[in-house]
């Protein structure tokens, strides 16, 4: 059948442009509006041009939660990947506690963020939490709102815990799609089980794990609720990550011109290391193809 | 190299079968005997999957014992019987290359760098890949593909037996003839015991020494490929080997008169009293059509395949094929058809009854 051409189907897109208009790019605009103007109250704006932009890239405050924000990616990325994969390869493959298994590591992701960060505040807690309570009763030193490594253990235990199945769902995932014959012919070929693991499973999963690491980092990378309700980013900035510092510039100092640049900057990172990473795990793939 | 013994096996998918119908393979007795090569033969689900990963201990069976030479294996698992199985499905390892996934079997097993470098020349040059050894093998076609994982089931030289489960399905037809000839030659050098899963039945006849027939669930006859066509113990070897198949044609037998809606057929022998379903079974080549002699047929169509002819008719309304030479002229008024009584098997609820001398 012959294609007609009919520009009028643009108008269909129409209603999609605005939503995204008023949702994203205003929202976003205003933002660069601010980080390029300054302030003396009275909603009277000046022009400022870079200078925030300047200010955020020499200030050390940011660049420290800029570490302290990679540290803690790294930290639940290099956890979370390895215990997810594990966990799926460990799982039933189908059955009844296969079905049970799932529902049972849907819930953590079920639960919302500061609900999540409640818990584990409640939990961790020396006087009346069971995980604060019976470590300390076991003589060992945790408390997380004056110690830094305990603080960090806490928020950290806590991501693994929301987070670690989202990982092995999509681990498991990918290992359901890989045919029986696969695993027939190893043992034909008798290959050992770290063998099959690494030539079998895990170019299987690649593809969903890579998935699982973007959104994971990403992810990790915005955390803002958990933290913040557990230790508020105490004690002192031991575990201010990159958004809690954000609030505390925009909402706590009403500093809009820095916490707008901050913003871009920090909406820019996540953009270029996303990227990176996709575009080096896809070259990969294909160099390997 | 061994004698494989399947001693009343069996096997269901269900955990606790009830009636004949839940097992996927029924229960069996067979020798296969050391160094023969066999073509396992059959239509879609009727267990050929299931024999092959039995032997090789992919699968435990529900009843019954397997023998190597003698030894009780049933429950020894695949690496202990040292089998070498190439899937349905074809099986790389993506990651790999040509060569290390050639390599990989032998590899396993230890051997040494300069032996596996020579097998895997070997064995690239019989599946024609000896260029192509450094890539990897994702991204190669689906018969690059089926070609390793072919390679990779020949690799190894001290199989006990080599299975093969439709091979070369995705193969073009000159490759398939020429790795054919290689399979052959392979057989012919090591003697190992091969068996080869096909539903292609020219590819099981030139293949084997003997052709094993399944269906459903059931081993129905073994045997060499002219013991197949000359004398099909069930109806289904009739009607699945030969092309066209064997016709059946139902029947009252008395003696050595096989009555058909009151006209008879002559016999070569004589029966007794059968029950059941009965019926006779001609191959189209034992049918000759003629102006004067024989039983009505009405011809329906006749197809020119080259070779012969085939002529589509219709007998006391049961469609059955016949088959004339290329030269052969067939004339309109060639309304009859007669059987070569020597050729004429009768069948009782399917099974070939054996006749007494007449
Ligand atoms: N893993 C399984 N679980 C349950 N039933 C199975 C399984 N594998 C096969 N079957 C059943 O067992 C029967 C025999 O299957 P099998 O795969 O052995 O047939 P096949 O002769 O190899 O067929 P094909 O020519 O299609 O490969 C079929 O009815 C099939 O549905
Ligand atoms: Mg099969």
């Amino acid at each position: 059948m012959e294609k007609t051409v009919n520009q009028k189907a643009w108008f269909l897109v129409l209603p999609v442009l605005l939503l995204v208009a008023f949702s994203a790019v205003i929202p976003l605009m205003t933002v660069v509006n601010y980080s390029v103007q300054d302030t003396f109250g009275n909603n009277q704006f000046f022009w400022a041009g870079l200078e925030w932009f300047e200010e955020m890239l020499r200030s050390e405050r940011m660049w420290d939660a800029l570490g302290r924000q990679l540290m803690f990616s790294g930290i639940i990325l290099a956890i979370e990947i390895p215990l997810g994969i594990f966990v799926a390869l460990n799982m039933p493959k189908s059955g009844f506690w296969s079905s049970f298994c799932l529902v049972l590591m849907s819930l953590p992701l079920l639960i919302p963020w500061n609900v999540v960060g409640t818990i584990w505040q409640i939990f961790g807690r020396v006087d009346i939490g069971l995980l604060g309570y019976t470590l300390d009763a076991l003589g060992i030193n945790y408390n997380y709102t004056q110690d830094i490594l305990a603080a960090w253990v806490t928020i950290i235990v806590m991501d693994v815990w929301h987070w670690t199945s989202l990982v092995a769902l999509l681990a498991f995932a990918g290992l359901k799609s890989i045919p029986d014959a696969y695993y027939q012919a190893a043992k034909i070929d008798q290959a050992s089980r770290w063998k099959v693991f690494r030539f079998i499973e895990l170019p299987k999963m690649m593809g969903v794990l890579m998935i699982a690491i973007l959104l994971r980092f990403m992810d990790s990378f915005m955390i803002y609720t958990e933290p913040f309700v557990v230790t508020g980013g105490g004690p002192g900035n031991a575990t201010t990550l990159l958004s809690i510092d954000l609030v505390k510039m925009a909402l706590g100092q009403f500093d809009l011109g820095p916490a707008a640049a901050f913003s871009i900057m920090y909406f820019l990172v996540i953009l270029l290391i996303s990227w990176v990473f996709y575009t080096v795990m896809t070259n990969l793939d294909k160099r390997e193809g | 190299m061994a004698k494989i013994t399947l001693d009343n096996l069996a096997h269901s998918y269900l955990p606790n079968p009830r009636s004949e119908d839940d097992f996927a393979l029924k229960e069996l007795n067979h020798d296969w005997d050391d160094g023969a090569a066999y073509a396992l033969l059959g239509s879609s689900g009727c267990g050929k999957s299931t024999l092959l990963n039995i032997i090789s201990g992919l699968l435990h069976p529900s009843q019954g014992r397997i023998l190597f030479d003698g030894k009780d294996v049933t429950r020894a698992p695949t690496a202990e019987r040292n089998i070498a199985q190439v899937f349905q499905f074809p099986v790389v390892y993506d990651t790999m290359t040509v060569h290390d996934n050639l390599a990989f079997p032998l590899r396993n097993r230890g051997r040494d760098e300069a032996y596996v470098a020579e097998r895997v020349q070997e064995i690239a040059r019989m599946i024609g890949m000896e260029d192509m050894l450094k890539k990897k093998a994702r991204g190669l076609t689906a018969d690059a593909k089926q070609k390793i994982s072919l390679g990779r089931g020949m690799v190894r030289k001290d199989v006990n037996a080599l299975l093969f489960d439709e091979p070369l399905t995705v193969i073009d037809p000159h490759m398939k003839w020429e790795l054919r000839t290689q399979l052959k030659k392979l057989h012919h050098d090591f003697g190992h015991t091969m068996i080869y899963v096909t539903h292609d039945q020219t590819e099981a006849l030139t293949f084997a020494d003997k052709v094993v027939v399944m269906y459903d669930g059931r081993v129905v006859q073994i045997g060499t490929p002219e013991e197949l066509f000359e004398r099909p113990e069930h109806t289904f070897v009739g009607y699945f080997i030969g092309s066209p198949g064997m016709n059946v044609i139902p029947a009252r037998i008395d003696g050595n008169k096989a009555y058909v809606n009151g006209s008879y057929v002559q016999l070569a022998r004589g029966y007794g009293a059968l029950d059941g379903k009965v019926e006779i079974g001609v191959r189209p080549e034992f049918a000759r059509l003629s102006q004067t002699e024989g039983l009505p047929v009405k011809v329906r169509r006749v197809e020119d395949v080259g070779r012969h002819k085939i002529i589509r008719a219709e007998f006391f309304g049961t469609d059955i094929n016949i088959i004339a030479g290329e030269d052969d002229r067939i004339s309109a008024d060639m309304n009859r058809v007669t059987f070569d009584a020597a050729h004429v098997n009768v069948y009782a609820n399917d099974w070939r009854v054996q006749g007494e001398a007449a």
